[in-house]
């Protein structure tokens, strides 16, 4: 049997336990084995379809056996195979994180029994975007996740989350209008939208329509990437949510865009007419990302500022649009979406313990817990791109290949990459300075939370619990589990994980880079989805 | 192929009208904007699919090109039951927000308003480093003070010693 045919399993499992955990709605505890015990299959399933699309290359299912062009195709290559497993690993992590929270806290934060299904129905869209083989399926699994996505943002309909969730659900929309206007413009310019299909087609028209289409996706995807000048939303509205939706926000929302923006660039618009419009938004987005991230006290929307100036890295990494640059940027995507997640769980923990993300208003947690320290400091050296972590493989990967490619506009964007890792470098070290270094007195209004159990020492903080508070957050309840041991384990988890990148480094960038290989000569992709030969009888062998 | 010059024109009308109530304030008109450019979107996926009046469903005798493409009305279909949602979602958070702050205008974000207006000088990273409060006399002092003998030079030694 082929195994590439459980693929749509990774969108179809995860809507199913939705409806399951829906129906469990008022039984917490089966919802919750529900949606962990859902989501560990896909991710079981998910790594099945890698090892076979590793091994075996491009395959494409189609849905209902109407072949392609007409019904509806998914399609298994090296990169969304990866970035299914990735994104998966990240969710079931997240999802343990948020159900320790939600066991601890109780209903603290709003209807938490919501959660679960809207979570599983981000799962699946984020998957089915993974999976489309056509533009207006990749539309779909845009929809899909961002609708869940606004309902996990407003959770709990808080004056701050709905201000940040009016500008999130209208930045999205706009861009989901425009996304499919192209469709609609594509679709009357080819009589297409089967993406293999379209490969093959677009290069037969003008080529200044052609440009008019390609210009219109870059637009829509990369406001869904959050590049530079449309990064503009993301700061302002991911810091509000609650932690774990932050955090599985940051990791995977906006790198869907990413794979969208590679998948576009490299299947439908290949050659480098826009790689020297795309090389100075990538610098662009990395160098006013990183300051603006200098500028705030709030570790939350300091992460929002880094995790924009990162997505510079895998717009440059496209643009180069070399096998080693595509390949150190596939290898990126995978290393970010790990790595953000797990910095924004560690600042979740940071506001439990500290009672506050504030950096000024923390102080001493290096000696509160020294775990959290140590959960904090390895993920937020492997942003910077400290050796031996996956951030310096990722990024050395990509200026490997900026300077093999020689150009002065490449040799500016390795300047500017290298700054910007500094830059983050000051950014974490800021953080660490504040939060964990300094004695908690030192800090500028510092929560209750925070000095009642700094100053009686560490019996108090061994066990971790506050006992009858009268102000802050845990207001009038009693023996509050500040680091419950599933929130510090899946938060651990995710951090072994981005450890793990760089032990499997070789492997991972072997299939990386196979994945931008296969990407670039186009042939298997269209071959797997339009028959053998397909790209010979078009007559457009690249 | 020919085009509907009156689709053309309304779906025209709904993009401008649309992106014009997009850029007030008011949550209530950019809504109703983001309804005007759904409509006009699927105005413009109808467009695309052909000329109207030809066969909608199967009959026998009829050539394959004289059947109208099913495919552009199942997109404007899905399109349709999208903005549906997202628009009843819209409505669900401008009333949330009228509730909550009697508020129907985007709102700024204060943190951002905050860092935006806060000094370039931070008293932790930007601080003069604290001068040396030694035990000890500096270097200089101590040459000088064999030979000097002048007032404010004892001074200083004297409060020295008292601490």
């Amino acid at each position: 049997m082929n195994v590439a045919n459980l693929a749509p399993l990774a969108v179809v499992l995860p809507f199913l336990g939705a409806a399951m955990a829906f129906l469990l709605i008022r039984h917490s505890r089966s919802q919750r084995a529900v949606s962990i015990g859902t989501l560990s299959v896909t991710l079981l399933i998910e790594a099945f379809l890698l090892v076979d699309a590793s091994a075996r290359g491009t395959t494409a299912v189609f849905i209902g056996g109407w072949a392609a062009p007409f019904g509806i195709t998914m399609v298994v290559d090296q990169f969304s195979a990866l970035m299914l497993v990735v994104s998966s690993a990240v969710s079931l992590a997240v999802l343990i994180y948020a159900t320790g929270q939600g066991m601890t806290d109780g209903d603290e934060d709003g209807p938490i029994s919501i959660f679960h299904p809207t979570y599983l129905i981000l799962v699946a869209g984020v998957s089915n975007a993974f999976l489309a083989g056509d533009l207006f399926n990749l539309y779909v699994g845009f929809e899909i996740l961002l609708t869940s996505s606004y309902v996990l943002m407003t959770l709990g309909g808080t004056t701050p989350r709905i201000r940040a969730g009016v500008t999130y659900v209208v930045v999205s929309v706009v861009s989901s209008m425009l996304f499919l206007i192209s469709i609609g413009m594509i679709y009357a310019a080819t009589g297409t939208i089967n993406m293999a299909d379209l490969a093959l087609k677009l290069a037969d028209i003008d080529p200044a329509t052609q440009m008019i289409l390609h210009l219109m996706l870059l637009v829509a995807f990369g406001i869904k990437a959050a590049v530079f000048p449309l990064s503009f939303w993301l700061p302002d509205s991911y810091p509000t949510a609650p932690a774990p939706v932050t955090a599985v926000f940051a990791g995977l929302l906006t790198k869907v865009g990413v794979y969208a923006m590679v998948r576009t660039e490299t299947l439908l618009f290949p050659g480098d007419r826009i790689n020297t419009l795309l090389m100075v938004v990538a610098m662009l987005t990395m160098i006013v990302g990183i300051l603006g991230a200098l500028a705030q006290s709030d570790i939350k929307r300091m992460l929002s500022f880094t995790l924009v100036s990162h997505i510079g890295y895998m717009v440059f990494g496209l643009a180069i649009s070399t096998v080693i640059g595509l390949g150190a940027a596939v290898y990126y995507v995978a290393h970010h979406i790990i790595v953000q997640t797990s910095l924004f769980l560690v600042t979740g923990l940071i506001e439990r313990r500290g009672g506050t993300a504030n950096m000024d208003r923390l102080g001493g947690l290096a000696k509160i817990s020294p775990f959290l320290a140590l959960l904090f400091f390895v993920p937020g050296m492997n942003l910077a791109g400290i050796p031996p972590f996956s951030g310096f493989l990722g990024k050395l990967g990509l200026l490997q290949a900026g300077v093999e490619l020689g150009t002065p506009l490449a040799f500016v964007l390795v300047g500017a990459s290298v700054t910007t890792s500094l830059l983050t470098l000051l950014v974490i070290a800021r953080v660490w300075n504040r939060a964990f270094w300094r004695r908690p007195e030192d800090a500028t209004h510092p929560d209750p939370i925070l000095m009642s159990t700094s100053h009686d020492g560490s019996a108090a903080t061994t066990s971790g619990k506050v006992t009858g508070h009268s102000t802050g957050k845990f207001a009038g309840r009693n023996a509050v589990d500040l680091l419950p041991r599933t929130m510090v384990g899946a938060t651990a988890g995710l951090v072994l994980l981005g450890v793990s990148l760089t032990v499997m480094g070789g492997p991972l960038f072997a299939l990386s880079d196979q994945a931008a290989q296969q990407m670039l000569e186009r042939t298997p992709y269209i071959d797997a989805v339009l028959g053998e030969g397909a790209t010979e009888a078009a007559g457009t062998t690249p | 192929m020919s085009v509907n010059i009156t689709l053309l024109v309304i779906m025209a009308a709904l993009f401008a009208a649309g992106i014009y109530l997009l850029l007030e304030r008011s949550l209530t008109r950019v809504l109703l904007g983001l309804i005007l450019v759904a409509n006009g979107a699927n105005m413009l996926l109808l467009a695309g699919g052909g000329p109207a009046g030809k066969a909608p469903l199967y009959s026998a005798g009829i050539p394959a090109e004289d059947y109208s493409d099913p495919l552009p009305q199942a997109l404007i279909l899905t399109s349709i039951v999208i903005s549906f949602a997202v628009t009843a979602f819209m409505l669900g958070i401008i009333y949330r927000s009228w509730v909550l702050g009697r508020q129907d205008e985007v709102q700024d974000d204060i943190e951002d308003r905050r860092v935006a207006s806060q000094s370039s000088f931070d008293a932790e990273d930007d601080a003069e480093i604290p001068v040396e409060t030694t035990e000890f006399t500096p270097v200089e002092e101590a040459e000088e003070a064999p030979g000097a003998q002048r007032g404010p030079s004892t001074r200083t030694t004297t409060r020295r010693e008292k601490r």
